[in-house]
Order: C-alpha cells, then sequence, then structure tokens
C-alpha cells in the first residue's frame, strides 16, 4: 500500500468534567488508503464518533487532544493551526453526520447551502456555484434538482436531507468522506438507497471513506477493513471478511453472535453479559475483562497492547487464540 | 388455525389535520391523514405476529388502536369476540399491554421501581395487599433484575435494564397479549440481545401472545412465527415467517428484503432494493398504494384497481398484488426517481 491518506497513530482524547478528565479515546490507532473503506464499529460511549470529530477538528470545546497524532495527507493535523485545519476541512475531508435536520441550516434554502462552498472556498461566482450545486445535486440522486433547490430541509424527506448532506460535503471535492452513522436514523429502504450511493460515489470519484456505525451488517456490506472500538480504544483491526471469519477479540465474538442474523436463525441469541464500563472508571488491565467468557487472572493487571495476530490484524488481547478457536468451532456467520 | 385471541375487521385511524376548519367553510374537502386504513389481522393464542414496515406506515399506531390508545376511526378490535373499544373497563384494559420503543420516556422519572409496580398492583387489584411486596419482588425476578433494583429511580438504570422494568411493568397485569412496539431499537446492539432473549423466555415461561413491530428484519425473523407487512395503513402480505422470507411474493416486501443489509461481507448487489421515499399517507396515491414505487407495475391495472389481500396455494400466505400468485410481468425502474448519470 503506498501511503495512506489518514493515519491515526496512538490518539488519545479528554474530556474536561466538573469531577476530572475522562478518556473518551485512549491510544487510538488506525489508517485509511486512498480509495479505500473503513468501518469503525462500537456501541455508544466507546469513542467512534470523538475519534472521528478529532480527525476533523469538530471536538466539542471541553475535549482535547492530549497524545498522538493525526496525519491527513502527509500534513499532521494536531501540529498544524487552525488555519491549515480550516484548509483541509472540507477540501480534503468532508464529514457526514447521523441527524441530517439536525446538521442543516433550517432557515437556508438546500441549493444555496451546497453552492456556499464552490463560492467562499473555490472562489465561483454566484451563477457558477449555483449550477455546480444543481450538478451535486443530480450526482446524488435528487430527483427534480431545480424545484428542490429552492426547498428548506424541513421540506424533505429524511433521505433526500442525507443526500442532501453528502452533495454538501462532496462539494470541496474532498478525498476522505467521515460518515458518522449516516444511515441510523432512516428506514432500512432508504438506508439501503444511502448505502448504494455512497458505493457509486466512491468508485465514481475515488473517495477514501470511513463509515462509523454500531450496525455488523452495514459494516459487512459497506467496508474492506474494519477496525473495532470498545471503551475508547481499538480492540481489533482487520480486514471485514477475515475478522469476521475468525474473530480475534472476545468483545468481537460477542458482538457477531449477539446480532440476529437475516440468514440463519440461531436457537438463541448469545447475548454479552453486563454493561459497558464507565470510562471515568475503567476496570484495570483488559477493559473488556468483566464481561469476557475466556478471562483469566493475567487480564487484569498492565494495560494490554495491541497483538500483531496475522497480515493486517490486530487484537488487544492476550488470548486471542481461544476466541479464534471458538469461532472455528462454531462459525458466527454462514458461509463466511 | 387454532382459536383467535385478537381480531381485527377493516380497522381504520384517520387523523383529521389542522386547518380543517377553514377547508370546511371554504366547502372545500377535509384534509385526511389515513395512518391506519383498513386492516383484516388475526392473532392466535400463543403465537409471536411480527409486523413489519417502513416508518409513517402506520404500524404502531395498530399497534395504539389495540391496546386502547386511540380510537378506531371505523372497524372493529375484537378480543375473545367481544368488541373493544378505547374506553375500557379495568378488567378488559389488563388483558392488553404495551412495551414501548423509548425506556428513557415510557417509565416515569420520579417514581421508584417499586411505586411503578405496587400502584398497578393496587388499582387492579392484582393481589391482596399484604402480597404486594412480595410479587413486585417475583417480578423483578422474572425479567432478570434483583430485589436491590425496587428502591432505585429509572435514572439510575442502564436502557436494556429500563427495558426490562417496562416488561416487568406490562406483565404485573397479567396480560395474554403483548405489544412491543419496537422493543430494542432505542438500545445498544450487545443489550438488545438479552432483552429479546427474555422477551422469548417470557414468552415460553408465560404463555404469551405477542405482537412484535419492529422494523428490523433480522430480528423479526428471529423471534416471529408469522409475519405481516404493512405499507402506508395496509397489510399487504402475510405469512409463516419462513415462507415471507424465503419466497415473498409483494414486490415491496421483495424490495424490503433486498434492502436488508447482510453480515455475509461483500454480497451488495447494485440497484436499491426499492426506490424512492414512501407516499403521504395524507394524498394517497390511487389504485394500488405501492405502484408508484413498484418495479412490476403495469399500466393503466395498478394505478386505478386497488389489489385486495389475495390468498395464494400455500396456507396462511396472501398478498395485496395483482401479480402475486400469478406470472409477473418484465422488472423496469419505476419513474420516481429520475436516474442520474
Amino acid at each position: 500500500m503506498s501511503e495512506p491518506l489518514l493515519r491515526v497513530r496512538d490518539l488519545q482524547v479528554e474530556f474536561r468534567l466538573s469531577g476530572g478528565t475522562l478518556r473518551a479515546v485512549d491510544s487510538a490507532s488506525f489508517e485509511v488508503g486512498r480509495g479505500e473503506t473503513l468501518g469503525l464499529v462500537g456501541e455508544s460511549g466507546s469513542g467512534k464518533t470523538v475519534a472521528l470529530r478529532a480527525v476533523v477538528g469538530l471536538l466539542p470545546r471541553t475535549a482535547r487532544i492530549t497524545a498522538g497524532t493525526v496525519e491527513i495527507d502527509g500534513t499532521d493535523v494536531t501540529a498544524a493551526g487552525e488555519d491549515r485545519r480550516r484548509a483541509l476541512r472540507g477540501t480534503t475531508v468532508a464529514m457526514i453526520f447521523q441527524e441530517p435536520m439536525t446538521a442543516l441550516n433550517p432557515v437556508m434554502r438546500v441549493g444555496d447551502q451546497i453552492a456556499e462552498e464552490p463560492m467562499v472556498r473555490l472562489g465561483q461566482t454566484r451563477r457558477n456555484a449555483r449550477t455546480t450545486a444543481l450538478e451535486l445535486m443530480r450526482l446524488v440522486g435528487i430527483p427534480d434538482p431545480r424545484r428542490r433547490a429552492d426547498a428548506y430541509p424541513h421540506e424533505l424527506s429524511g433521505g433526500l436531507r442525507q443526500r442532501v448532506m453528502i452533495a454538501i460535503a462532496l462539494s470541496g471535492n474532498p478525498k476522505l468522506l467521515l460518515c458518522d452513522e449516516p444511515t441510523t436514523a432512516l428506514d432500512v429502504t432508504i438506508q439501503d438507497q444511502i448505502l448504494k450511493l455512497l458505493q457509486r460515489l466512491q468508485h465514481e470519484l475515488g473517495l477514501a471513506l470511513v463509515f462509523v456505525s454500531h450496525d455488523l451488517a452495514v459494516i459487512a456490506q459497506t467496508c474492506q477493513r474494519l477496525a473495532v472500538m470498545y471503551a475508547g480504544q481499538v480492540v481489533e483491526t482487520g480486514a471485514v471478511a477475515d475478522v469476521f471469519r475468525e474473530p480475534r477479540h472476545p468483545y468481537t465474538l460477542g458482538l457477531l453472535r449477539s446480532v440476529p442474523d437475516f440468514d440463519v436463525v440461531r436457537a438463541q441469541l448469545a447475548a454479552i453479559g453486563g454493561a459497558p464500563p464507565d470510562l471515568a472508571a475503567p476496570p484495570h488491565g483488559c477493559r473488556f475483562h468483566p464481561r469476557c467468557p475466556f478471562v483469566q487472572n493475567d487480564c487484569l493487571d498492565g494495560g494490554i497492547p495491541l497483538f500483531d495476530v496475522g497480515p493486517g490484524r490486530a487484537a488487544r488481547c492476550l488470548h486471542h487464540d481461544e476466541a479464534a478457536a471458538d469461532a472455528r468451532r462454531e462459525p458466527v456467520i454462514a458461509n463466511a | 388455525m387454532p382459536e383467535s385471541l385478537l381480531e381485527l375487521d377493516g380497522l381504520h385511524v384517520h387523523y383529521e389535520l389542522r386547518g380543517n376548519l377553514g377547508r370546511r367553510v371554504r366547502r372545500q374537502e377535509a384534509e385526511v391523514l389515513r395512518a391506519v386504513d383498513g386492516v383484516d389481522l388475526r392473532i392466535a393464542k400463543g403465537e409471536t405476529l411480527g409486523l413489519v414496515g417502513e416508518s409513517g406506515c402506520g404500524k404502531s399506531t395498530l399497534g395504539r388502536a389495540i391496546v386502547g390508545l386511540c380510537d378506531p376511526t371505523a372497524g372493529s378490535v375484537r378480543y375473545l369476540g367481544e368488541t373493544l373499544t378505547a374506553r375500557r373497563e379495568r378488567a378488559r384494559r389488563r388483558r392488553i399491554q404495551m412495551v414501548f420503543q423509548d425506556p428513557y420516556s415510557s417509565l416515569n422519572p420520579r417514581m421508584s421501581v417499586r411505586q411503578t409496580l405496587a400502584e398497578l398492583l393496587r388499582a387492579h387489584r392484582m393481589v391482596p395487599k399484604q402480597a404486594v411486596e412480595a410479587r413486585c419482588r417475583e417480578l423483578l425476578e422474572l425479567v432478570g433484575l434483583g430485589p436491590r433494583a425496587l428502591d432505585a429511580h429509572p435514572r439510575q438504570f442502564s436502557g436494556g435494564q429500563r427495558q426490562r422494568i417496562a416488561i416487568a411493568r406490562a406483565l404485573a397485569l397479567e396480560p395474554e397479549l403483548l405489544i412491543a412496539d419496537e422493543p430494542v431499537s432505542a438500545l445498544d446492539v450487545s443489550v438488545q440481545a438479552t432483552v429479546l432473549n427474555l422477551l422469548e423466555d417470557l414468552r415460553e415461561k408465560l404463555g404469551l401472545t405477542m405482537l412484535l413491530i419492529a422494523h428490523n428484519m433480522a430480528v423479526v425473523r428471529h423471534v416471529a412465527d408469522r409475519v405481516a407487512v404493512m405499507y402506508l395503513g395496509r397489510i399487504v402480505e402475510e405469512a409463516p415467517t419462513d415462507e415471507l422470507f424465503t419466497n415473498p411474493r409483494h414486490p415491496y416486501t421483495q424490495g424490503l428484503l433486498r434492502a436488508v443489509p447482510r453480515l455475509v461481507p461483500g454480497r451488495v448487489s447494485e440497484t436499491a432494493g426499492v426506490v424512492g421515499d414512501p407516499p403521504s399517507p395524507i394524498h394517497l396515491p390511487t389504485g394500488c398504494r405501492f405502484h408508484p414505487r413498484c418495479p412490476i407495475a403495469q399500466e393503466p391495472l395498478c394505478s386505478t384497481e386497488d389489489p385486495a389481500l389475495a390468498k395464494g396455494p400455500i396456507a396462511g400466505h396472501s398478498a395485496a398484488c395483482h401479480f402475486a400468485w400469478t406470472e409477473r410481468p418484465a422488472a423496469h425502474v419505476p419513474e420516481v426517481i429520475e436516474e442520474t448519470s
């Protein structure tokens, strides 16, 4: 692989709280090559959204990057000034959000919202920017763009709003598109349409995508590689097909076993007991140990590093062979 | 087929929209939102019926009409032969209970778990006064929570635990029919499985009949015995679960199933399962409601004639499509979206 477009190394993000600090992301590392799709999987509170926001420089005011580097196209944005970061945002990296209604400006016509970037950043005239906006709307499959350009966000359906948001994200010709649960708020039929649209755009424009989701099936359909996050840490990375066939972290294994599979009906879903830990006081040693079925004494002491567990794969588990053996005994998904 | 517990006949729930007074003055027709628009449905004793469809198709309203949270505009809800209206005596209300989607808003934040459960047990005289405390503990045990939870308030629990409390509250009245409206969609993935397993256990243990309203097809396939697919206020297909998933006959069901993302990596088709957005339930399409999005719609038949739910050769399988049980016309791309590029 050539130089990756995005390289996140040992990223650490902390929130200042009244009672101390909370480490929402703890030494997370991942990479995305040009034109590649990386899935970032985890439950709410696992730090996946915070990690994504740190990349694009949209952290809430109480949060700070306290360690690690984020390199976009060779530039370390954590060291760069705000001007440089702003220049990258939109033209190199763009982001789409879960809830288009709150991300769009409710009192501005959607056509003008899409034309804003070409006008302000790319210096196009008002008329040219309008033409660009209509082209972008056509590109993202909005029917009758001329009429829709004059609509306000509330007049559009959820699916169309998400398409508008994608058009805005694409308006600066980014190379990397960060997608934060872009389809979670949508119906399954509309989700399907948006996922196919993103796939088509990726092929046509050679985009790299980072796709954050809690839905493993969505990740399976959209991503080549994935990073699984748990309690602020990346606990497993690798190619989607490899990880799904033979997960090497017990959390990944548990997650795959707990979701109902559309194709194969299991007698009972294997639930993961307990609940994700409180990040203000994470468990000692491995953060998953209180819920882990393979837990042993050595899991409780010291921080667990990411172990190399095969070509392009890593897992943060001392006993990763056990999860893999369990998956070999009973495959997690049929025909994978 | 075993005896039906619940029978819906020609059920309609319509909502008049605001601004209708002005329209009436101007002698215009009043605008009506047809949330449920002619549903016939049977639920047999002991079965779990899954009800699926896009948001806005009326599935939640249907559930609410069954429990009595809204009044049907026309048609009837019959429970063991008796017609039920929204106003019910306590004894009848008890038999059908509901679990809502969002356990953060469906529990009273100012009442402890004990207060929530005890109030119900007393009001409905479910157990003698001195046995209320013991019954509260028993209910919590049933949903897998310890007696320590009794004195806690909803905010002290996680989403999954709250949903367990909501289930305990529904079970306090020993209902025969439990309506679960998206019971796991507000929960984290790793917690969803525990709540689904709990519902299955309870169903076996207590012999519950269940109506599971959900948009997640994998969940429905896992839990339901039979599935009904709803589109714009109507049931468009109904079949035993395996049959529906392996041999869907309505183009909408077929599209819906194609739209579900699969766990097997990299098995994607290029075209979307169903194109376009669902039409507004205020201005319904003429003829078959699905025809503007349908890949096999035929003019003028489909835009003029409304197909009825028709039985097929397989027992219990019916579909509301002109071509459900005949040779189907070739698929085309519906015009609702102008193809790009």
